[in-house]
């Protein structure tokens, strides 16, 4: 029996934005596959291109978007660069659905939430206002939302924000998508909520059968619920791999780096974090070597010249992009080099506390 | 007296001590809503307390009535020796230049039509006439601590940075006056984890530097953990438990530290997702439940529960809970 195809076959996405300082890109060349149900969790900083790559994926790029030829996005095998307009209308809710990182933003502030859950159904399903207020409930108690009767006539401003992103992840699942894209679903709420919302996202997952793409800042938010994860960083993907191998064999010193910066429970009170110096570079520049080169510790000359690519490291689908991979002797030897001089190839200072 | 209890305040030696603050807020047809109602907690100089709780358990409204900001319904708050809800306002503008504020997100609380080198001197030019060169000394010696070059960044305005930068020059404009003590609300839940902790490792070291008291407020135990001497533990405008950040992990006595705990995101896949969740949501503040406001939420939760409140109690040295059912804690634990 051959392989089935992948849900969703990402190959060499660049979007690109056109905007008055120059051409920004933002995503540079990522290629990923996501399997039917199955979850990737995708990492990195604020800028590094996860909502645009999502965004991308989604089709919802604002006008000033450019996406060069050669980038591709298949969905259950079909490219989405060539769906109708009509198609694409459906396309989204009934294929692919999204959630983001402030509930407000996909939220009617004027409209109760029952009217919006049902717009959404009847659009997509064509069901009559007595179905889709049926569907409305059930989708409401689904997602955990209390008292949901009552809950339908509020406005999103009467519910606290757990509530409504439950009322997002309801809108989102109406049409029963098959791939749920979770943009930062839960920065903005605090540790208690945030759990309440990926556990509520890992038993729908289950029970649906969706595949998911989950972006967040934080490692520790994918570690239990993502089987694999991919690392960004100023709009390149720098590693990838199944989620155990990468905690176990991290090889970009960038996924080192976010990974020390967690501030962890189980470590006494007052110890140091390892803070990543610096910010990630404009992206409107044209960037030469690595692009992490400024702030890591392992920096060399080689760095500063060539771009690392994306190579296999020799564990089934773990992926990376760096000379001097973490853990190996050269990387070892590099940080030794660096130590002993004081100073990076790049410049960064490693005699200095690292934060700053 | 509807407080939880008074047996963790270490008395006169405290820099600061809150004592019974209560603050309510009018909810319109003679409903109330009970913000905070009734804490006690006091701070060491030089100590850096922990305040940590879900959103709207009074963090900030408490963070807020230490400031008189506004001024409490009820309780004493002194500073220094002087109770706080007793001054003038003349006094009360002087004395707060000696306790400051920063906020959750930077760049809101940032005026964008201003440079840099003037929201960071705002504070000098109205409490010290500090025009000149002195001023500009000051504000270039506080930029150039919170880790931003003031030639390069003097001039600009906030759109201009991160928020990670803009969290700086927030603090950095707290510095400028030489307060005694800072408060922190949530100064790094709107920031990315490298960024928070560059922000996180900069609070250590202005402490240090500048011998700060600090109040940090966040709901992530693990981000409090980090930086805190002491933690107060807060649900629905009361306090739980009181101890120091590395008992309160190691031997969490209330149901609710537990579940704080529980919910910490770990950056490990081999350890499985805890199946402890915090079920429901926060009830109102405008009617809270009656004994113990936390039991429509407790796995614990016996008839005693509604009946009575649980005031705060020792259980160990040092180590304080308000629960009539807590968790078993060793009591010889040697400090934290
Ligand atoms: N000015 C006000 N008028 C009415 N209610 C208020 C006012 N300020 C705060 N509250 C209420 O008091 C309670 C505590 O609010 P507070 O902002 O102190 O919570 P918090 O712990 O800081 O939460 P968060 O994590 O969301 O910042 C909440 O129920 C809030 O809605
Ligand atoms: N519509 C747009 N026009 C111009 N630049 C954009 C637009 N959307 C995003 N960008 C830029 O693209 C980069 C990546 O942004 P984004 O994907 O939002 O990052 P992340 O989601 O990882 O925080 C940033 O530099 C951002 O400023
Ligand atoms: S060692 Fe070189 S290639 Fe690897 S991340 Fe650092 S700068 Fe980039
Ligand atoms: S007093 Fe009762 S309800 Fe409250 S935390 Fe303790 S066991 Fe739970
Ligand atoms: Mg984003
Ligand atoms: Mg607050």
């Amino acid at each position: 029996m051959a392989a089935e195809r992948p849900l969703l076959e990402v190959e060499n996405l660049r979007t690109y934005f056109d905007t008055p300082r120059g051409i920004l890109k933002a995503v540079d060349g990522v290629s990923f596959t996501l399997d039917k149900g199955e979850t990737i969790g995708i990492v990195g900083e604020s800028g590094s291109g996860k909502s645009v790559l999502v965004r991308s994926i989604m089709n919802i790029l604002t006008s000033n978007a450019i996406i060069p030829d050669g980038s591709e996005v298949f969905f259950d095998g079909k490219d989405t660069r060539n769906l109708s307009r009509s198609e694409a209308k459906h396309f989204w809710g009934t294929q692919m659905a999204m959630i983001f990182q402030d509930p407000m933003t996909s939220l009617n502030p004027v409209k109760k939430v029952g009217i919006q859950i049902t717009e959404s159904i009847r659009y997509h399903l064509g069901a009559s206002k007595q179905e889709a207020m049926e569907r409305a409930l059930e989708l409401m108690v689904q997602v955990g939302i209390p008292e949901p009767r009552k809950r339908l006539k509020e406005y999103p401003h009467q519910l606290s924000g757990g509530m409504r992103q439950r009322v997002t992840i309801a809108i989102a699942l109406a049409c029963n998508p098959k791939l749920l894209i979770a943009d930062e679903p839960t920065t903005a709420l605090d540790v208690t909520v945030q759990k309440q919302i990926l556990d509520l996202l890992a038993s729908l997952q289950e029970e649906l059968g969706m595949a998911m793409i989950l972006i967040t800042h934080d490692l520790g938010v994918v570690a239990g619920r993502a089987r694999r994860i991919g690392v960004m960083y100023a709009g390149k993907m720098v590693e990838t791999a199944d989620t155990t191998t990468l905690f176990h064999h991290m090889n970009h010193p960038y996924t080192e780096a976010l990974f020390k910066s967690i501030p962890r429970v189980e470590h006494q009170s007052h110890t140091r974090l390892d803070a990543i110096s610096g910010r990630p570079p404009d992206m409107v520049l044209d960037l030469v070597g690595c692009r992490f080169a400024p702030r890591c510790r392992y920096a060399q000359e080689q760095c500063i010249t060539d771009e690392p690519d994306l190579f296999d490291t020799g564990q089934t689908g773990h992926r990376q992009a760096c000379f001097y991979p973490v853990g190996s002797p050269e990387n070892a030897e590099a940080l030794a080099a660096n130590q002993a001089t004081g100073i990076t190839a790049a410049g960064l200072d490693l005699t200095a506390a690292a934060v700053s | 007296m509807a407080g939880t209890g008074k047996v963790h305040m270490r008395g006169t030696e405290a820099l600061v001590s809150v004592e019974d603050l209560v603050m309510e807020f009018p909810a319109g047809r003679r409903a109330v809503v009970h913000a905070v109602s009734g804490i006690s907690f006091d701070i060491l100089e030089g100590e850096t307390l922990g305040l940590v709780g879900e959103s709207g358990c009074g963090k900030s409204t408490t963070g807020r009535a230490m400031m008189q900001l506004p001024s409490p319904t009820a309780g004493s708050v002194r500073f220094d020796g002087v109770e706080m809800t007793e001054l003038s306002k003349e006094d009360l503008r002087r004395t707060r230049t000696r306790m400051q504020m920063i906020f959750q997100d930077p760049i809101s609380s940032l005026n964008p039509r201003r440079k840099v080198k003037d929201i960071v001197a705002e504070g000098l030019s109205i409490w010290h006439n500090d025009a000149g060169d002195t001023a500009v000394q000051k504000v270039n010696e506080v930029l150039d601590a919170v880790g931003l070059d003031p030639e390069v960044v003097s001039d600009r305005r906030p759109h201009q940075f991160s928020g990670g930068q803009c969290q700086r020059i927030c603090i950095a404009r707290a510095l400028v006056l030489d307060p005694k003590v800072i408060i922190c609300d949530e100064p790094v839940s709107a920031l990315d984890v490298s960024v928070q902790a560059q922000i996180l490792n900069l609070l250590e070291e202005m402490k240090e530097r500048y011998g700060l008291t600090l109040v940090f407020i966040a709901h992530d135990l693990a981000v409090v953990k980090n930086v805190s001497d002491r933690v107060v533990v807060m649900y629905l405008g009361k306090v739980c438990e009181v101890a120091g950040p590395d008992t309160l992990y190691a031997h969490p006595a209330h149901p609710y530290t537990d579940v704080l705990l529980a919910s910490i995101p770990e950056p490990d896949p081999d350890h499985p997702v805890s199946d402890r969740q915090i079920t429901g949501e926060l009830p109102s503040p405008i009617n809270p439940p009656s004994g113990c406001r936390f039991r429509t939420r407790c796995e614990k939760v016996q008839d005693l529960c509604s009946e009575e409140e649980p005031e705060l109690r020792e259980i160990a040295p040092d180590h304080f809970v308000a629960c009539h059912f807590p968790n078993e804690v060793p009591v010889s634990v040697n400090g934290n």
